[in-house]
């Protein structure tokens, strides 16, 4: 029978029963866990032990024997994990949950596991181990006495109540024969009178004989499950012996329950939910993508209809249209995952951080379970990561620091999650030192980066989005080298998203993360372009004008700027940029037909030119990449009601290519 | 009229791994995620014998024994518990809650369906 098919199965179920682990012990060493923490940690380290195990993972079975020794004594309360009297137990075993983690990663890949981090941990845990007198070696060991040429005499009288465990002295039997000649003598004396007879009980008993060569051990594992249930006489009998047999002195233990302990029960244990591939669940978007375009042409096909002569056609086609649009919230509302599955990345560093910077650090927090596409959470992980990072790294001060300026020693990091209108804000702040404007200017000026005197607190905190810009008085190993708050911005703006800057010197920094729910879906503004349909993301969209011409300047020949009130941006024909044949509005000098929208790209703001304004809506993402090529400019596409293709514009990479035409 | 068996267990593999057994060997298998689960599902269907776990949130294997062996279909049924060797006291445990026997883990799937077919002949 070959199980390596519930292999993926098992490694799967092995991660998450390990960052369950990874969270309790953080919850047990911040004494922030309850009564039910160490269980759902032991349990989890059993479970992968037994899976292991069975799967023939012997490194894993090992290591997570040891765990879960400790952890058995821990929920015993035979020992405190966090007294450290009795060793770092709660780092040891953290240690070994991250050397799982590799052993995890080896068998499913098939590579080489790493020896030596799996010798320091088995290493630390037997050290823990051994410093407790509880941890009380298991006594087995009933010799196995073979009679050559003897026999077993076996007596084997079962307690009334036998049948009520389930348990059959018809299968004893058959399997005590399966090993050698059986001598059956029935004895039938408790056997009532036939009205009296209660057939839930076992009245008959018997003596049994074996071949002395028949090993002793399958004759105790045939009655290991009744012993208790029984009286029970094996005895090794010599050829031709007399037979002295005299009951066992350990005779029917009368098995009464025990009080029932009351029930465990946690709330978030009754969600009923099924594993899904993703795949699937793509595929189920990518035709619920199809319905919708359908829809839509329908809609526009039938708008030229007489609705008198087809009232029921167009009511039909207004239901099918809000069938769909529920339709497509609930199939995306299944790619939504809490984000907390981001979070929960979070505390183990933090934790470790705090630890190798000599900081105190409190991670609270909020807003977990707010729902994002499980894309987007893949995504914003590494992003949430760097920021956490820089937080503890750059923000919180040195506890006594942080005595002197009357703040509590430890400081406080705070991550939100929330909705705010059809996109998901997350924040991250901190208590710390805050913002330092005057070296973020000195900064900025030693990089030759530009900014106004008079620059506002956000047009000075923009700076540290810049490439390479870095504050750190000392290059740390934890934050990098000042490449960063520029990959993080680039990051975030790749998922449609935008990051800002608060901060107040001494009360600390919040970066906001502002994020759409999903990539599948676009909220878009059309517009027609050289005969063309293009859609802008409405994200990035800040307004849309008309211009005068007297407001549009030409630089160096070539280069436009458009004067927008106060501020002169840069202003770029989209036709052109898409080598698209340009409309006929530039023939008549002074006409300014053309539209101009102005959109928010790579931190700077940009003005588009276009023939005209069409609408706004939704559309459904489709990868460009996937089937045909990656394309500058254009993040995708999508399919119109009438059936066209329209592209998604990229303001990103458009403000980009327009930067490096600007410069060369 | 092949047997019925309902297997308990909250981890998928183990779950799954054992379903493949026993379905293998030609056993009707239906799989619950823990004792809550499993007592709901006992309750409306006949099982042949039970198959389960003992640690598992919301209802552990022990409980469960003892909840099933509350209901008159369930008074004589074979109730088998998988445990690990390191478990003697869950043994014992289980058997005052009304267990049948206990297979010890680990067990590869041909010991697993021996045992059932032996307590289910």
């Amino acid at each position: 029978m070959d199980i390596r098919q519930f292999h993926a199965a098992f490694f799967e179920e092995s991660r998450e029963g390990l960052a369950a682990m990874e969270s309790g012990l953080l919850a047990m060493e911040s004494a922030q866990d309850d009564a039910e923490t160490i269980h759902v940690v032991f349990r989890a380290a059993h479970s992968i032990k037994g899976g292991a195990a069975t799967f023939g993972f012997t490194a894993i079975t090992d290591l997570t024997h040891l765990l879960e020794t400790l952890l058995d004594e821990a929920r015993n309360g035979r020992r405190q994990l966090r007294d450290c009297t009795q060793g770092n137990a709660i780092g040891a075993l953290l240690d070994a949950v991250d050397v799982l983690r590799g052993l995890i990663g080896a068998a499913e890949h098939g590579t080489p596991i790493d020896a030596t981090a799996l010798g320091r941990a088995r290493a630390a845990l037997d050290a823990l181990l051994a410093n407790t007198s509880a941890a009380a070696a298991a006594t087995l060991g009933t010799v196995a006495t073979q009679t050559a040429g003897g026999r077993w005499q076996i007596g084997f009288h079962p307690a009334p109540s036998l049948f009520r465990s389930g348990n059959d002295p018809l299968r004893i039997l058959r399997e005590l024969a399966s090993h050698g000649e059986l001598g059956v003598t029935c004895l039938d004396e408790r056997l009532p009178p036939f009205a009296q007879c209660d057939p839930y009980e076992a009245y008959l008993a018997w003596d049994l004989s074996l071949p002395g060569d028949v090993p002793r051990a399958a004759i105790d594992e045939a009655f290991a499950w009744v012993e208790d249930e029984c009286e029970l006489r094996i005895e090794a009998v010599e050829p031709d012996a007399p037979q002295a047999i005299e009951p066992a002195p350990d005779a029917g233990a009368d098995a009464e329950t025990p009080a029932a302990k009351p029930l465990r029960m946690r709330a978030s244990d009754h969600d009923n939910s099924i594993r899904v591939s993703v795949h699937k669940v793509d595929a189920l978007i990518d035709l619920v993508g199809e319905l919708v375009i359908t829809q839509a042409m329908l809609q526009q096909r039938s708008s030229s209809l007489d609705p008198s002569a087809n009232a029921a056609l167009l009511a039909g086609l207004e239901q099918l249209s809000r069938n769909t649009r529920d339709l497509q919230e609930a199939v995306m509302g299944v790619r939504m995952l809490p984000v907390e599955f981001a979070f929960s990345r979070l505390p183990r560093m933090v934790r470790d951080l705090a630890a190798r910077l000599g900081k105190q650090v409190r991670l609270t927090t909020q807003g977990e379970t707010t729902e994002l596409d499980k894309a987007m959470i893949e995504k914003i992980i590494d992003p949430l990561v760097h920021l956490v990072r820089n937080s503890i790294d750059h923000g919180l001060e040195m506890p006594n620091e942080r005595r002197a300026a009357g703040k509590d020693d430890t400081g406080t990091l705070t991550l939100t999650a929330a909705h705010q209108g059809g996109h998901i804000v997350i924040e991250l702040h901190d208590d710390g030192r805050g913002l330092d404007r005057a070296r973020i200017l000195r900064k900025a000026a030693e990089r030759g980066l530009p900014i106004a005197d008079n620059a506002s607190d956000g047009q000075v905190w923009d700076l540290i989005f810049q490439p390479g810009f870095s504050t750190a008085e000392q290059v740390t190993d934890l934050s990098g080298r000042g490449v960063g708050m520029d990959v993080v911005r680039k990051n975030i703006a790749a998922l449609g998203g935008h990051v800002e800057l608060r901060s107040r010197a001494g009360a600390g920094t919040t970066v906001s993360i502002r994020l759409p729910l999903t990539l599948a879906i676009l909220d878009g503004m059309s517009v027609a372009v050289g005969g063309e349909v293009f859609i802008l993301p409405l994200t990035a969209v800040v307004e849309s004008l008309q211009p005068l011409a007297q407001n549009v300047r030409t630089i160096a020949g070539e280069a436009r700027m458009l004067r927008v009130r106060d501020d002169y941006l840069p202003l770029l024909d989209l036709a052109a940029f898409y080598s698209l044949p340009q409309a006929t509005r530039r023939a008549a000098p002074g006409a300014n037909a053309a539209m101009v929208v102005i959109v928010e790209a790579d931190g700077q703001r940009l003005a588009l030119e276009v023939d005209e304004l069409l609408g706004q809506q939704q559309v459904v993402v489709k990868n460009l990449e996937t089937n045909y090529r990656r394309v500058p400019g254009v993040s995708g596409a999508t399919i119109l009601g009438d059936g066209r293709v329209a592209l998604i514009v990229d303001p990103n990479g458009v403000a980009q290519a327009q930067l490096l035409s600007a410069a060369a | 009229m092949s047997a019925n068996l309902l297997i308990v267990d909250d981890s998928t593999s183990m779950r799954q791994m054992v379903a493949f057994a026993l379905s293998s060997g030609g056993f009707h298998v239906r799989e619950a995620e823990d004792g809550q689960a499993a007592l709901d599902i006992a309750r409306n269907e006949r099982f042949d014998a039970v198959v389960t776990d003992v640690n598992m949130p919301r209802m552990d294997g022990i409980q469960l024994i003892r909840e099933l062996r509350q209901l008159p279909s369930y008074k004589f049924t074979p109730l088998l518990m998988l445990t690990t060797e390191s478990g003697g006291d869950k043994k014992a445990e289980g058997k005052a809650a009304g267990a049948t026997g206990w297979l010890v883990k680990p067990f590869d799937p041909e010991q697993l369906l021996a045992t059932v077919r032996k307590v289910l002949a």
